[in-house]
């Protein structure tokens, strides 16, 4: 119970960020992708904030036994470096690109989005239920 | 542009506060695509708590419009370039693991060589879909 009331307040805490940012602004997201153009380094910002608070967490995980409402921590051993891993981050980039829209924003801004939010939700939600499928048949 | 500025480091810092509570209380990675990818083709386990963090997520900033305007998303309005572009952020963010959280933040702050080319890789492609974008003048 005490694990689905915090996984609920992190969601809230976490749109709000996003909209508190400017990162629900698809317009900001692809000016910090226009390096070339005019660039806007909010992202750089954003990010880094994000990165802040997380250091040091992951350094509370090496000395902490296990998380306050759960067994362990997540394992600190790394899969290896694949192509799944490079040409998954490709085809992210590029809807990435075309869109302004990452995972975190498009839900974020589902509610007040508009129509046109909710079609890259939509296709995005497609696309993830595709992959299985995809990555069996093209055996990856 | 300051302002901007002061509101992205604030706001990511808030980003960061849910990735940690959601590390140091439920011991789990905040990584947007990987909670809603997981639960859509039921390769996660603990549906209830995705659902909670989803509801969340998605539910909470219909709160916050009850007392405030929220910033205009500026989506463009040609529906199928926003249909080729949601269904590549949702295959290569579930066939790469994760996104601009999971990756991005999470990952990222752990030192995961993963995480680090990931972002690399998904920033680089970013960067040349816009300068593309902006070839053609669509942008």
């Amino acid at each position: 119970m005490m694990r689905v009331l915090i996984a609920l307040l992190c969601g809230a805490l976490f749109s709000t960020g996003l909209i508190v940012s400017g990162m629900t602004d698809t317009k900001k997201v692809q000016g910090f992708l226009d390096l070339f153009g005019s660039w806007d380094p909010t992202l750089i910002l954003v990010m880094g904030g994000a990165i802040i608070p997380m250091l040091i967490a992951w350094q509370i995980t090496k000395v902490q036994k296990a998380p306050a409402f759960a067994v362990s921590f997540p394992s600190a051993t790394e899969a290896s470096i694949d192509k799944q891993l490079a040409m998954g981050s490709v085809l992210f980039g590029i809807g990435w690109g075309l869109s302004g829209f990452c995972p975190g924003p498009a839900m974020a801004s589902l509610t007040f989005g508009g129509l046109s939010g909710a079609v890259f939700f939509s296709a995005m939600g497609l696309g993830m239920i595709a992959q299985p499928p995809i990555r069996r048949v093209l055996a990856l | 542009m300051e302002q901007d500025w002061i509101m992205g480091l604030l706001g990511g810092g808030m980003i960061g506060l849910a990735a940690t509570g959601f590390l140091l209380l439920n011991g789990k990675i905040m990584g947007a695509s990987g909670l809603l990818g997981g639960l859509l083709d039921r390769s996660g386990g603990e549906t209830t708590e995705r659902l909670a963090f989803l509801i969340g997520l998605i539910g909470f900033p219909a709160i916050l419009m009850m007392f405030r305007d929220l910033p205009a998303t500026n989506t463009t309005q040609n529906f199928g370039l926003l249909i080729v572009a949601g269904l590549c952020v949702g295959i290569g963010t579930r066939l790469a693991n994760g996104c601009t959280s999971g990756h991005g933040v999470c990952g990222m702050s752990r030192f995961s060589l993963r995480s680090i080319l990931a972002t690399g890789i998904y920033i680089g492609a970013g960067v040349m879909t816009v300068t593309a974008l902006r070839l053609w003048g669509a942008v």
